[in-house]
């Protein structure tokens, strides 16, 4: 046991405990500037795991997308409106019923995923014809570290996205187009 | 640990704390700097009293502020309100770490130290805490992440000034952050990569990106000047509005943290201004200084410091110089003029790079500099002829006339 505990390992545990108590807390803090405030932090401590995977672009991203503008928006609007806290009600059984029941499907994901080695996926996908090299997609050793290394770590994340799996990029970004675009009509009364 | 990983943490640890010290005291030494060059401005001698030319008035300050009486407002969220100072600081503080102050240097070190066993350490020593891949994107984040100190104290001392300047602050930096940003991406065109190493080695084979990429440089600096709260964007702290918006309601210390924050802030916009568009710590006009060695660092760091330095007189500069922004011309400005003409100069950056590399099949970066600045300087003009202060900052007789020629109806809407 000892043998295999390095670094990395220690500083993996640390965060992953720090984001599932944030997480936790978020869901059951009773004031909604506090719940934001934990999932600001649940987002920090994301980010930092995506680092220990190599994957510093993600990670920046998370922190300036997630962490940086959108929860400043959702904490603009909690602070603009004021709430009251409001205390947690244990009683109500539908909420009871969705929440077991996510947190069944999500629990049997991860004890699915947990049968499912780096190496079992990527001989799975390697038999498949794939667009882009299955070691970056289900990284096993150090092949994001050496594709950081040659090509950026823009470009290794770029390379994928924007070669790879353009069209579906592409149907992501007119979805958002779309969202963005419903909101000025639902926002602005007169057009 | 392998005696590799002990000489490279020991490496980190130097010059985390040497960058740190030197960034605190250059900070302090800032304040000073800001006080005396609005005194040269306007006429006056400035701080004189303490020292000799008033050189100790940063540390009559600081021991003040240390000594004086701490207030909490009554009805503060006594957790945030701690909290709000820290979450400015930390995020402004280490944003330096990143950026490269001079050139590599080469060491050569194994020595046997106490406590420590052997440590060893060969090869080139980047001159900055971490030589990140990601480079400026990590200064973006974690910028972002200074709007939470600002808003959280504006909303935690429960004052109607502080919130609307909490709440302005983060409307404000979200709108330039996305102008910073994208004003960033041509520089990433160029290069190729994020990193501050490969951008600086890029502009030592070529142009300095300050003629290449001459329009990101100016929506960089705009939105640099908002992204530090500092005048002419300074409305999340307009003291003719709201005495002195988020942070009203502080004294002592923890006020001290906010300025440091912000001035901590100038120092990595300016650094940055230096490091992505005159070429970091590179000597114009000679190759000398990519050579390597202990001269070479010293002198490279040296200009790098001349650099930071001018950029940092120059936010001084405009500060004394412009007045403050109405704060909807403030968001017209982000949203509907730099927004819009990064995004535009992205493509053609884009376009031209594609065209100057595949068509013309130019690879030397000196040509593809050039090619770039001609472009740069036709469409600079046009943006500055068509971007005069008249429209962008639309006077008020303009204004009234349009409100008056609309119906009332549509005036009162």
């Amino acid at each position: 046991m000892a043998s295999n505990v390095t670094v990395t390992t220690v500083i993996f545990y640390v965060f992953a405990v720090w984001a599932v108590g944030s997480a936790l807390l978020c869901i059951t803090r009773s004031n909604a500037l506090a719940s934001a405030l934990w999932l600001v932090s649940t987002m920090f401590a994301l980010a930092a795991i995506f680092v220990i995977l190599q994957a510093q672009f993600i990670a920046a991203i998370q922190v300036l997308v997630y962490a940086g503008a959108v929860m400043v928006l959702f904490l603009f609007v909690i602070m603009l409106l004021n709430l009251e806290d409001v205390p947690h009600d244990w009683k109500r059984w539908p909420a009871w019923v969705v929440g077991v029941g996510l947190a069944a499907v999500l629990g049997t994901t991860l004890v699915t995923l947990h049968s499912y080695t780096p190496a079992r996926l990527a001989r799975e996908v390697s038999t498949m014809p794939s667009p882009v090299d299955p070691r970056l997609v289900f990284p096993e050793g150090n092949a994001l570290a050496v594709a950081t290394a040659t090509q950026g770590a823009v470009g290794s994340v770029a390379q994928p996205l924007f070669q790879g799996y353009l069209i579906p990029f592409e149907v992501t970004s007119v979805l958002l187009l779309a969202a963005v675009v419903g909101a000025v009509v639902l926002a602005k009364k007169k057009l | 640990m392998t005696p590799d990983q002990k000489g490279f943490l020991l490496f980190a640890v130097i010059k985390l704390l040497v960058v740190f010290s030197v960034m605190l005291a250059g900070v302090a030494l800032l304040t000073l700097v800001e006080r005396k060059v609005a005194g040269w401005m306007q006429n006056r001698p400035g701080p004189n009293r303490v020292g000799p030319f008033g050189i100790l008035q940063p540390v009559a300050d600081g021991i003040k502020n240390f000594i004086k009486e701490e207030t909490r407002p009554a009805s503060a969220n006594e957790f945030l309100f701690l909290l709000a100072p820290a979450l400015s600081f930390i995020p402004a503080v280490i944003l330096i770490g990143v950026i490269p102050l001079a050139a590599p240097l080469p060491v050569d070190f194994a020595a046997d130290l106490p406590l420590l066993g052997l440590t060893t350490f060969h090869g080139m020593m980047p001159m900055s805490v971490a030589d990140l891949p990601i480079g400026f994107i990590f200064i973006l984040a974690f910028s972002s992440l200074g709007v939470y100190g600002i808003a959280l104290a504006g909303w935690s001392s429960n004052s109607k000034y502080s919130l609307i300047g909490g709440l302005r602050a983060a409307a404000q930096l979200i709108s330039y952050e996305v102008a910073m940003g994208l004003s960033l991406i041509p520089v990433l065109l160029v290069s190729g990569n994020a990193s501050f190493s490969a951008i600086i080695a890029r502009q030592q084979q070529g142009l300095w990106f300050i003629m290449p990429l001459f329009l990101s440089f100016f929506i960089f600096l705009i939105s640099g000047f908002a992204e530090t709260n500092r005048l002419p964007f300074d409305l999340p702290e307009a003291e003719s509005e709201l005495v002195a918006g988020y942070h009203s309601e502080y004294s002592a210390m923890k006020f001290s943290l906010f300025m440091i924050a912000e001035y901590a802030h100038i120092v990595t916009v300016a650094a940055m201004v230096a490091t992505l568009f005159f070429g970091g710590w590179d000597m114009p006009f000679t190759h000398w200084d990519e050579r390597g060695g202990l001269l070479q660092t010293v002198v490279t760091g040296a200009c790098f410091f001349a650099k930071t330095f001018f950029w940092i007189f120059f936010v001084i500069w405009i500060r004394w110089t412009l007045p403050r922004f109405r704060y909807d011309q403030l968001m017209a400005l982000g949203w509907k003029i730099l927004l819009p003409l990064s995004l535009a100069y992205i493509m053609v950056v884009a376009v031209a790079i594609e065209i100057i590399q595949a068509s013309l099949g130019w690879t030397d970066p000196k040509a593809q500099g050039f090619a770039l600045f001609a472009l740069n300087l036709l469409l600079g003009w046009a943006m500055f002829f068509l971007l005069d202060r008249g429209r962008v900052v639309r006077g008020v007789a303009p204004r009234t006339r349009a409100a008056s020629s609309m119906s009332p109806r549509e005036g009162a809407a």
